[in-house]
Order: structure tokens, then sequence, then C-alpha cells
């Protein structure tokens, strides 16, 4: 173009144009500025090349590393793998009595039971484990389908309530008062009976008549102390620990119909070894109990749970 | 006067139609380079077994989903990292979201994600946790949602609607038979009557579940639609299926 001057004040060039006596420096971009843009193209023609990039008929071009994101997956879960593989074997090979036992593969079984915990679990029986209305707390002693870690290792891994598996925990109390086993006033009697061995209500009246339905009706799962039985999963209905409820209006809806919980038979789902860790999470909570002396073949206690 | 090829963009610069029409085309360049390929790329066309249209009932609990806002926290695409699998499952794959209008994939995750939330819950804890949240996840913000069990299902709230909406669905690409928008109407009830004849249900739309899933027999509500709908979701494609995993191991370019 015509009329490119250096201009005096700053030494730049100018653009060669002017209107009305005003022009336009030509600055130059600084270089830093220049060769960083130069750099950034040079980077993209390198990541074109090594990373998929161009768009083609199948699909992009692989690139020369042959890199996905599905592939870089692939291998950090490979990984994690091989380091866990160790302690998953021991684990696998260890019998659950003698896992709570070893110390250190029951600490290392525990927190990866935690975890499990925290992806399949938490969700019905709560982040601390501690239950809600309709699922159990796992926190305490008291045990619907039986506490030892061999217990609770068949609970996990058969579920509750599971047409699917043959050996589900399985129980089904009938629903007294929607099927017309008991009247209304009849089930009014058994739940003030309910709440009188359970420490709620002083004896009277209802309660006594409730006492002989309660020896016909429930007894002969609930025992006739009212303690429960753990072969068929009936709760002990003297510890003042409910999973739905322990007042008039919950046990009256009970008694009229039945509830019937469920839990996945997770044996199905998760591989043995995150199951006997599960075992061994929920066992460590604090209300594991001992295996039956006959069933322990080492004979050591194991009521305290290693925490 | 032949200009040098540095100064021929001045040109350009001077003539503001000229300038539009090459900007025009610059952007188009880079929009059809972006876009242009997911139409054609087996990425994102791949057909998957075991995907199959939603269920009449699915259909529906997904437009409660969709009315409910259940996206603003709740996304549907498991991404390929370790920390997400190993939470929520396998990476969802684009086919699991083919005959989803619109699809439901998001970050916003103020709750989980829910690409594969099927199976892994039972009917009576989705009726619970939709009635009282914070009954079952103590923490959870999650509001209530219990009005949806008293709510009769009535998509559209005319008779027939749910056919129509299938078909407008058929018309942007979902491969809803004639026999499957005929039996539309009688499918959307008898997937959620536990004393329905099932089995056409079950032949137009393989391994659909079918039961009452709102615990009241008696009544179709849109808590049936949408825990219907939830049951379904991440459940069609058996991902770890042994022929899938080959599958994905040999892809390249992603």
């Amino acid at each position: 173009m015509a009329n490119k001057r250096i201009d005096e004040a700053t030494g730049t060039e100018t653009m060669g144009h002017e209107w009305d006596g005003i022009e336009e420096l030509n600055t130059p971009l600084p270089k830093w500025w220049l060769y960083t843009f130069y750099a950034c193209i040079a980077f993209a023609i390198g990541y074109v090349i090594v990373y998929p990039a161009i768009p083609m008929i199948h699909g992009a071009t692989p690139g020369i590393w042959g890199w996905t994101s599905r592939g870089q997956l692939d291998q950090e879960m490979k990984k994690e793998q091989a380091e866990r593989a160790p302690i998953l074997a021991a684990i696998a090979k260890t019998p659950l009595d003698q896992l709570v036992t070893d110390e250190k593969l029951n600490r290392q079984a525990i927190e990866g039971g935690a975890a499990a915990f925290k992806v399949n679990c938490v969700q019905c029986h709560g982040a601390g484990a501690q239950g809600s209305v309709g699922y159990p707390n796992l926190n305490d002693d008291d045990w619907l389908w039986g506490g030892t870690i061999d217990d609770i290792a068949f609970t996990i891994t058969h579920g509750v309530r599971q047409a699917a598996d043959p050996e589900s925990r399985m129980s089904q109390m009938p629903s007294f008062g929607k099927d017309g086993i008991l009247t209304p006033d009849q089930v009014g009697q058994v739940v003030s009976y309910v709440r009188t061995i359970s420490n709620q209500d002083k004896p009277s009246a209802s309660s006594q008549a409730g006492a002989a339905i309660f020896a016909a009706n429930c007894a002969v799962c609930h025992g006739a102390d009212g303690k429960g039985s753990q072969a068929v999963g009936a709760p002990n209905l003297t510890d003042g620990i409910w999973l739905y409820g322990g007042s008039v209006a919950a046990l009256t809806n009970t008694v009229t119909n039945a509830h019937y919980g469920q839990m996945p038979n997770w044996g199905a789902r998760l591989d043995p070894v995150t199951i006997k860790m599960l075992a061994a999470y929920v066992f460590s909570r604090g209300g594991g109990k001992a295996a039956a002396p006959a069933a322990a073949p080492s004979g050591t206690g194991t009521g305290t749970p290693a925490q | 006067m032949a200009k040098s090829i540095m100064e021929r963009h001045t040109t350009l610069e001077r003539n503001i139609t000229l300038l539009a029409l090459f900007a025009f085309l610059v952007v188009a360049i880079g929009g059809i380079v972006e876009i242009a390929p997911l139409f054609w790329i087996d990425n994102t066309i791949e057909k998957v077994k075991g995907m199959r249209p939603y269920t009449p009932l699915e259909q529906a609990g997904r437009d409660i989903y969709v009315r409910e806002g259940c996206y603003l926290c709740h996304s549907q695409m498991i991404r390929p990292f370790r920390d997400e699998v190993e939470r929520y499952g396998h990476y969802s794959l684009a086919a699991e979201s083919m005959y989803d209008h619109p699809f439901q994939w998001g970050s916003e995750r103020t709750g989980p994600d829910l690409a594969r939330v099927g199976g892994r819950y039972s009917d009576a804890w989705h009726v619970q946790h939709l009635s009282n949240p914070q009954s079952v996840v103590p923490q959870s913000i999650m509001p209530s949602y219990a009005y949806l069990k008293d709510n009769p299902l009535s998509p559209g709230d005319v008779e027939g609607s749910i056919t129509a909406e299938l078909k407008t669905l058929k018309d942007v690409g979902v491969p809803y038979t004639k026999d499957d928008l005929a039996n539309a109407e009688a499918d959307l009830k008898a997937q959620a009557d536990p004393n329905a004849d099932t089995s056409g249900l079950l032949k137009r739309y393989p391994k659909a579940q079918a039961r009452d899933f709102d615990g009241n027999p008696a009544k179709l509500s849109e808590m049936d639609a949408l825990i219907a709908y939830l049951q379904v979701l991440g459940t069609m494609v058996d991902v770890n299926d042994a022929t899938a995993q080959e599958d994905l191991a040999k892809e390249k370019g992603r």
C-alpha cells in the first residue's frame, strides 16, 4: 500500500491510510504472543497425529498412540485390580470364621466391605448402617436371621424373600386382620399384649385376652415368650427394637397387613469376595454374634469382633 | 494491481457482504466437521443387542420424569471414568439412549446418576423413597413426590393420547410397529395390572417387567409409571455379556 511511513513519536510503521489526518499504527503483535500462537498450531498438528481426531467413514482417525477413553479406563481398572488382587485372593481363601480372627486381613476386608456397602447397601440400610423403618439396623445385636458372620454372609448371598433364589430367607407372616383370621377387636388385644411384653404398657384386661390369642396364633413363630425365632426370621417382640414401629398404630398395621420386606440376593450380582467383605463389615458394626461353640472349629471366641 | 498473498485479506475486510459470506463459510466448516460425522460414524449409530423402544407405561413414566424435572438433579450418563464406573456400573453406550426423546444426559449431578438404576432397588423402596426420600436417605435433599401415588395415570389427559405419543415418537425414528400402536392403550394398563394377560406385551417388548409397581394393584397411578420407567433404566443391554465386552475392546478412535 501506498503512503507507509514510520511514525516519529513511536517509531512504529503506519498502516498507510489516513482519514482527515488520522492515521493508524501497525503495531506488531508481541513476540511472546506470536510464538505462543505458533506453538499452539504445532501442538494441534501433533495432537491430530497421535490422538483420535479426524472423522472418517466408521469412526475418527485412531491416532498413532491408539488412545481411547474406554481403553484408558480399562487400564486403570486392571491396574487397580492387580493392586487389590493379593488381598482379595487372601480373603477368598480364608474361611469366614478365621477371617475375623486375622486382624490385618479382617481390617482390609472391613475396608473393602465398607466401600461395597456404600455402593450397594446404604440406600436401604443407611449411610451408617442404622437402617430405617422397614430396613433393619445393622449396628445393634438384634438379628432377624442370625448374627453370626456365616448367617450374615448367607443372608447377603441369598437375600430375603427372593423367589428367584430357592435358598433365600423366606417367611410370610399372615395378614391377620386383612385376611380375616382375627377380628379388629382381637387385633387390638394382641397389640396390647405385645406392648405389654415389650414393657411399653402395663398389663390390662385387653392384654390378658391378647395373651391367649398370641399363644394360639403368634407363638408358633415368635415363640411362647415373644422372643422370636431366627430360623423363621420372626423378630423378637420383647426387646424394644422395632422394624416397622412399636406404637399402637404401627403394631395394629403390622398385625392387620403383614410386611414382607425384601432384600436382593446379592450372590447373583456381587462376587463371593465382595460378599465376604460385606459380611466382615456388617459383622464388625458391633452386633456380630459369635458362632455357636459346636460350629466354631477353633473354639476361639469371636464375640468381640475386631474393629 | 496484483496484490501479494499477504494483502488479499484487505479485499474481504473492505466488503461487508463478502466478509459475512466468508465468515459464515468458515464457521460452517467447523460445524460440519463436528456435527455431521455423528450421523454416520459407528460410535453413534451402532446397534446394540437388547435395545427396544420403551413400553407405553415406561414412556408415560418417562414423561413424568421430565415433567417433574428429575433431570435437573439426575443425569443418565455414566462416563468411562473409574470413579463413575465403580459407583454406578458399566459406562453408558450411545445406543442405550437411542430411543430417548429428549435424551437425559448431563453433567449436573445434585443427585446420583440414574442411567443404571433399574433393578437396583425394590419397587417398595422406590415408593418409600419417592414419597419421603429422607425416610431412607436421611441426608437427602430430594423433595417428596408422594402425590404421584394419588395421581391417576392419564398421559395427556385424553383417551388415546399414549397412542398419539408413540406415533409421534415413531415419526422421529423410534421403531414402534403398527401392532405396538394398536395395543398401546391396552399395554399401558396391562403392565401395572398383576391380573392382566401380559403375553402380548412381553412379545412386543421383550423382557418388559409387568407387575404392580406402587403397592396398590387397584389403581394405575403416576407412581406406577415412574417406577416402571426407573426399573428399566440401563437394564435393556447386557453390557457385561462376553460378546459386548469383546466388541468394546476392539473399538478405536473415540
